[in-house]
């Protein structure tokens, strides 16, 4: 092999001359080269995450509902910390020793040398002050963040708040990192992609004073913040303040929407609670408060609750009745008043009663026997196959699912299939008979009140709905035009023709159980209903649209322990619908009378909370 | 008996020791320093990376103390069952280990993760080394290139499989060694002019290249034969037929691009000339030809493979390689934060644990593939060369020792050993200073990491044991 034995010089010469151009390439970078030396010794790079404001929410009319505040959070890299002027400094933010001692604590156990939050939300004027001591403190800086304000402080169910992030989120979604801001219920929650804009990034050179020496290489690896983008709600907020107003003191939830839209215009859940509780710093300790009061203020009733609907269900099962022929308008039955079985009637009013009265008056016998037709239809050989037929009709007007539009949490309520009942009873155990209080919606059936007040809409717009939605645009542009869904129902327009000319006469009727609130300037239809409720005190609970010709709001109002339907719901409900169609009130004593009323006291029996 | 012992002591190379504890000792302060948390701060805090490190460094002192006790002879005849377990190690791997960072690579075996492919460097060396030191043997016949090949690339391939890309490529550093051993200085050319050309087709239009390399073979070819009239014949029936495709394409509207029109008009040229040079036995028009023919291929699959078989990562990794886009956050960061640790070193350095981007978890990987930035950052430029310097030192002194080999086996395992420190050496701090891919790559007994140490210190101590007792060979 000698003669290959000058190759060895030709290795040594590649290896020496690798290692040349090693050295010649360290010696540009690390002598010649300014670009990656850093100014000042031992300074740094600072990564300030930059918090995009979230977007804001505005009302149908261009009202503000919910804007941002600045806020300054105190962060701390515990590798920088020096011994400071601890009096001074805890002069300035207003905390004590033990504060400080356990929060750097926290910090070191976070991470040596990134930062963690130390103090949250600092005011602007403490800021101001802090600022300009800030380099007596080195391992803290500030950091801006945003904070939601409330103008008028309603809506909190629907808006939702804003929360630190948890780790379950932070696992499923790495854009968020701890300390990091995301709506956790409402509309904060439905359209958290859309507001929260995008997080930037600044990366600063920090010299031994801590003082930032300017952008990293003039800026060239920051990212800019994009700020969220605001959101048009469907809400009438001064139709939502003034529910919240008549709900005062009451147990229940008001919910209206525009038939032809499916535009939710309010969404009201009583008892509520000031949005600008839930904000920042005071969150946790308000939140455990409303979480421990007995009356619920947290659970939204409007989407959540789920109550017998009680008589205005008889409209459902008057309209199912006509689509299936076993009943006509000119069909009369007769009633004993409160000697009929099996289901007494609790009006006193003529007998034999026809359709439309039967509306009018709310007559159970009348809705029994309909009830009793439609199951034993001959068309169908089994009560099984009939009552499937009833349920497919009742599902059509949305009962027993959810909306899935932009309303998180909402409950789906419950009609149930046959099947339910064929194990409870066996297949061949139950007749109609067994289920008689489904004709007058109670039993085992359970609605929503989005799902009734969905119902009133429904029939205002005489047999199609339009999925309930609580956004109206994001960013100027049409959030739902395309994507809500329309549906129509099983059941013909003339039927429900007659179910309007009856519920029209609830208000005109001089029989009608509305009839004392009836209001000559706006042609209103409704129906009221009672949910028994085994906790205490009925329900009281009412439905309605107005203008009859021309429905331009369609509202459902449940009072929890109220009684009979007339005398709590009715009047809030053509309140409500005055208030939105006029802008005036024609009755104040009735406004008067509704929002002094306290009927917390009546019972403390709440809603079923079933699923 | 123990006269002899006592003279292997004294003939054992202590320069090259010094440089490896040297190098072993300024690579745990540097671990120390890359991890370093004040609350743990004692170097044997077994929680820590420098802890673990401190084990792995006596435990290789006990291997390399075991190496020169057994007899030399042993790793001879160790070396083809050692291939063989090595090889079913790597397989089992594939199959059975643990991944850690993408890579099934590892055994792992309650806390201690062993990675089979750094044993595997010595498995090959060794074997390289008895099958080329056997009696009488023929580079470049046939029959010995396959089984070099084989020998290389099976368990490269195997690497591979494992998802470790970089550890995979070590091996080919071993065409040093074939090299030294006598396999044709072709191989180096070719890699580099592979090389050269794989990087213009990214910066220059591969049309022009392809025009200008026909431009210089009919110029080499005219040096060579010193014949005009050829010349200017091969001259004339190149731009000819470009010529004739281009206006065939501009006048049918076919919308090829350039380079495709240059490919298929020299590419027919070419190959009639090889044919002809085959008949006529001009060798240096064969070659020429060849060449056209070869550079055109790769040009053209380099073009494929970028843009057809490559993923988007992977361009990317490439284009910032070779400066050609600028992508901090993606593909550059690593390199990017390595070279700021680097450079705000400065000349003398930020001092012992005073480094603040290595600390601040900015370079990733920063205790292994990257270690070479906290020497950069707190020793500064002083410390960078050292570093540099010694491992020349340690390469050059090992040629040394390599060249004065009376066996061929055990100058062949010296090559192995060097080239092998090499590789790892030179790609390890280039792409650390950005002037090679990011491939992660261990620096020898310098980064954390006991399969890597252990590896290194076997390597190099096996043939530090064969070259004390290089005096008991005859031949």
């Amino acid at each position: 092999m000698k003669k290959f034995d000058n190759r060895k010089y030709v290795i040594g010469a590649i290896i020496i001359a690798i290692a040349l151009a090693m050295i010649i390439r360290l010696f540009i970078i690390q002598v010649v080269d300014n670009k990656y030396k850093l100014s000042a010794e031992n300074n740094s790079q600072r990564h300030v995450v930059e918090y995009p404001a979230r977007g804001m929410i505005y009302d149908r009319k261009g009202e503000l509902m919910v804007y941002n505040q600045a806020a300054y959070d105190l962060l701390l890299v515990p590798r920088e910390l020096k011994s400071f002027d601890t009096l001074a400094f805890m002069r300035i933010l207003g905390i004590d020793r033990e504060y400080i001692r356990e929060n750097i604590a926290k910090a070191k156990q976070y991470s040596w040398h990134k930062p963690s939050i130390f103090l949250k939300e600092i005011s602007v004027e403490t800021y101001a002050v802090f600022q300009e001591q800030l380099y007596k403190f080195p391992g803290f800086f500030v950091q801006t963040r945003t904070l939601r304000k409330y103008p008028v402080p309603v809506a909190a169910h629907v808006l939702g708040y804003v929360g630190e992030v948890d780790d379950r989120w932070m696992e499923q979604n790495p854009y968020y990192k701890p300390g990091d801001y995301v709506g956790i219920s409402g509309i904060e929650r439905a359209y958290e992609d859309v507001l929260r804009g995008q997080k930037g990034v600044s990366i600063f050179l920090v010299d031994v004073h801590n003082a930032i020496q300017g952008h990293f290489m003039d800026g060239k690896y920051d990212t800019l913040a994009v700020r969220g983008e605001n959101i048009v709600s469907t809400l009438d907020l001064k139709l939502q303040a003034y529910g919240e107003l008549l709900m005062q003191n009451k147990i229940g939830s008001v919910v209206a929407i525009e038939p032809k839209t499916g535009e939710i215009l309010c969404l009201i859940s009583s008892p509520s609670y000031d949005p600008n509780l839930l904000i920042g710093r005071i969150r946790s300790v308000n939140y455990q408060a409303l979480s421990r009061d007995t009356l619920t203020p947290l659970f939204n009733r409007a989407i959540m609750a789920q109550y017998p609907p009680g008589s205005t269900f008889k409209l459902v099962n008057g309209l199912i009745g006509l689509e299936e022929g076993v009943i006509d308008e000119y069909t009369a039955f007769s009633c004993n008043g409160p000697a009929s079985v099996p289901i007494k009637c609790s009006h006193n009013h003529r007998s034999p009663i026809s359709f439309i009265h039967a509306v009018e008056e709310s007559c159970n016998s009348y809705y029994w026997k309909s009830y009793q037709a439609i199951l034993n239809n001959p068309r169908y050989s089994r009560i099984q196959d009939s009552y499937t037929a009833w349920r497919n009709h009742a599902m059509s007007f949305g009962f027993g699912k959810k909306f899935n539009t932009d309303i998180p949490n909402e409950l789906s309520g419950f009609i149930p299939d046959y099947k339910y009942y064929d194990k409870y009873y066996g297949p061949k155990g139950w007749r109609p008979m067994t289920i008689r209080s489904l004709s007058i919606g109670q039993g085992e059936i359970q609605i929503t009140p989005l799902q009734m007040c969905n119902l009133a809409a429904t029939i205002a717009n005489r047999g199609y709905y339009i999925s309930p939605h609580l956004v109206k645009e994001i960013n100027g542009k049409p959030a739902y035009s395309d994507s809500v869904t329309y549906h129509k129902t099983s059941v013909s327009r003339e039927n429900f023709d007659l179910v309007v000319e009856g519920m029209s006469l609830v208000y005109q009727g001089d029989h009608g159980t509305a009839r004392w609130y009836k209001l000559p300037s706006i042609p209103m239809a409704g129906k009221t209903g009672t949910a028994e409720n085994p906790h205490g005190e009925d329900h009281s609970i009412f439905i309605a649209f107005a203008p009859v010709d021309d429905p331009k709001i369609a509202i459902s109002v449940v009072v929890e322990n109220a009684g009979f339907g007339s005398t709590w719901a009715v009047p809030i409900a053509t309140l409500m619908m005055e208030q939105y169609l006029t802008d005036s009130i024609s009755k104040p004593e009735v406004e008067k009378r509704m929002i002094e009323t306290n009927l917390v006291a009546r019972g403390r029996g709440t809603s079923d909370k079933k699923d | 008996m123990i006269q002899r012992k006592f003279k292997i002591w004294l003939e054992i190379d202590w320069l090259t020791i010094a440089a490896y504890l040297a190098l072993v000792i300024f690579g745990l302060l540097n671990i120390y320093s890359a991890v370093y948390q004040p609350e743990h701060p004692s170097l044997f805090d077994m929680e820590m990376r420098y802890g673990k490190q401190v084990i792995w460094v006596v435990l290789a002192f006990v291997f390399a103390l075991v190496i020169f006790l057994i007899d030399a002879r042993f790793y001879q005849f160790i070396a083809y069952p050692f291939y063989l377990i090595m090889i079913f190690l790597l397989i089992a791997v594939v199959l059975f280990g643990t991944e850690v960072n993408g890579a099934r690579s590892w055994f792992q075996a309650g806390a201690f993760r062993i990675q089979p492919a750094e044993f595997g460097k010595v498995a090959v060396v060794l074997t390289l080394a008895k099958f080329l030191s056997t009696f009488n043997i023929q580079i470049h016949s046939m029959r010995t290139l396959t089984i070099l090949v084989g020998i290389v690339f099976l368990p490269a391939l195997l690497i591979f499989f494992q998802n470790d890309t970089g550890s995979a490529l070590v091996y080919f550093a071993l065409i040093f060694t074939l090299y030294r051993e006598g396999l044709t200085g072709y191989v180096l050319w070719i890699g580099l002019a592979i090389a050269v050309l794989f990087v213009f087709s990214f910066i220059v239009n591969p049309f022009y290249i392809a025009l200008i390399i026909t431009a210089i073979t009919v110029f080499l070819y005219y040096q060579d034969r010193k014949s005009v009239l050829e010349s200017t014949i091969a001259l004339l029936t190149f731009t000819f037929t470009n010529i004739l495709v281009y206006i065939i394409n501009e006048y049918f509207d076919l919308g090829y691009q350039p380079f495709f029109l240059v490919a298929m008009s020299t590419l027919p040229v070419a190959i009639i000339f090889l044919a002809y040079a085959i008949w006529k036995r001009i060798k240096s028009a064969m070659y020429l030809s060849l060449i056209i023919i070869s550079s055109i291929i790769f040009l053209s699959s380099v073009d494929f493979v970028f843009n057809e078989v490559m993923e988007k990562h992977q361009q990317t990794r490439i284009l910032v390689l070779l400066g050609l886009k600028e992508d901090p956050k993606g593909a550059g960061y690593n390199v990017n934060q390595s070279k700021i640790a680097i450079g705000s070193g400065g000349f003398s350095g930020k001092g012992f644990l005073e480094g603040t981007q290595t600390k601040y978890d900015f370079v990733p990987e920063q205790s292994t593939d990257f270690i070479f930035c906290t020497v950069g950052e707190e020793w500064g430029f002083l410390g960078t060369t050292s570093v540099i310097l010694i491992f020349v030192f340690l390469l050059l002194r090992l040629i040394v020792l390599a060249e004065r080999q009376r066996s061929n086996f055990n100058r062949i395992v010296g090559w192995g050993v060097i080239s092998i420190l090499f590789f790892h050496f030179s790609i390890n701090i280039l792409m650390t200073i950005g002037l090679a891919p990011v491939i992660g790559i261990p620096l020898p007994f310098f980064s954390y990491g006991g399969s890597s140490l252990w590896a290194f210190t076997i390597l190099l101590f096996i043939f530090l044991k064969l070259d004390s007792t290089r005096k008991e060979f005859l031949q």
